[in-house]
């Protein structure tokens, strides 16, 4: 019936407009959650390179050390670290930790997160 | 002096059977101190008596007035105009989601008062056992009964993101009745109706619920605290310890 819960309505997880912090974090966890998933996938093929002899992998490894890729590594790691990170906060809510202040932990975590993340991106991209 | 705003109401209908929503604008010139039901209520009353919705006491007491405003979850009977928009404004009117849509703003809550029925959910309770666990209790205060916060308004059952897509889902208002009855020493109040997929273990930590509540009921605080009380309950059960609580 229009309206009832359906698993077709996940797209709406994402839609921002007048959620409060709270479901920042939980769009945020699943965003980077599917993205670490599909990175799982890409890793999988890049070490069945492995299985093509040494030079297929080196010349592959090759193409991994373009800037766009670098990129693309730093978004891991970013998305690993905010994962993690608002993971501990969601893990200590859940077991009835900090529970009246878990937006400041949501604040705090994304504090954490982005220092994190400033200080890979200046060891990655500072000598690019 | 009285301000007057001109303000356009842009209202989702879909009648009984239909299986297709559209939106239809209405404008209107109210004062922005009114409230968003007196806005929908003028539209009944003077350009569209079609349009069908809930709506009681117009006091935040009955909980019937639930509608998203421009996205949110919000009570209509104490929101004012001036808080959700601005003159030449536009207000975007929805009836609640996860709820099954009767007619128009108008959704079937049936199944809904069944989960709090099933989990005993108090109408009244003594100050003490009302409060939450961080809420400052008067000892010297005689102790009195009280109509507990919760409205059963259904607002954050439409804000949960868990609630879009999993009909199982028991939802944070019965939940948090539960919480509220365990509180209270209910009889048949038993905490092993959270302990399940469908329970407690299936929110997500988004906080949507206590963000929407507008009777500070803190549904997400509570929820977690029934997960405590768990995880303590089967703690004990693991090690051969004695059973805390029911």
């Amino acid at each position: 019936m229009k309206g009832s819960p359906s698993p077709r309505n996940f797209l709406q997880w994402f839609d921002p407009r007048g959620r409060s912090a709270g479901s920042w974090g939980f769009m945020l966890n699943r965003i980077t959650g599917l993205g670490l998933v599909l990175y799982l996938a890409m890793h999988m093929i890049v070490l069945f390179q492995l299985t093509r002899g040494a030079e297929a992998y080196d010349s592959f490894i090759q193409l991994m050390k373009n800037p766009i890729f670098i990129i693309g590594e730093l978004l891991v790691i970013a998305a690993g670290i905010m994962h993690g990170i608002n993971g501990i906060r969601i893990g200590l809510t859940s077991f009835g930790i900090a529970v009246r202040y878990q937006l400041t932990m949501l604040i705090i975590a994304g504090i954490i997160s982005a220092g994190g993340i400033l200080f890979f991106a200046i060891h990655m991209l500072g000598g690019a | 002096m009285t301000t007057t705003w001109k303000i356009t109401l842009r209202i989702l209908r879909q009648k009984q059977g239909e299986t297709k929503t559209s939106w239809q604008d209405f404008s209107l010139d109210i004062d922005p101190d009114e409230t968003v039901l007196d806005a929908v209520e003028r539209v009944w009353a003077f350009q569209d008596r079609s349009l069908t919705f809930r709506h009681a006491c117009h006091h935040s007491t009955c909980g019937a007035c639930g509608m998203r405003v421009n996205n949110i979850e919000k009570l209509t009977c104490i929101t004012p105009i001036r808080s959700v928009t601005h003159n030449n404004g536009m207000l975007r009117i929805e009836p609640l989601r996860n709820f099954p849509i009767v007619s128009d703003l108008v959704v079937d809550v049936s199944h809904f008062f069944q989960e709090l029925e099933i989990m005993q959910a108090p109408a009244v309770s003594s100050n003490s056992t009302a409060n939450l666990d961080y809420e400052e209790v008067f000892p010297d205060v005689a102790e009195k009964e009280r109509l507990i916060d919760c409205i059963e308004c259904g607002l954050c059952v439409s804000a949960c993101p868990v609630a879009l897509t999993d009909e199982a889902y028991v939802g944070p208002a019965a939940l948090s009745g539960l919480h509220q009855a365990l509180a209270a020493n209910a009889l048949s109040a038993n905490l092993a109706l959270a302990d399940n997929h469908s329970g407690v273990w299936r929110c997500h930590s988004a906080f949507e619920c206590s963000a929407v509540c507008p009777s500070n009921v803190e549904p997400g605080y509570r929820i977690m605290d029934l997960r405590k009380k768990l995880m303590r309950k089967n703690f004990h059960q693991w090690f051969g310890g004695k059973e805390a609580g029911k």
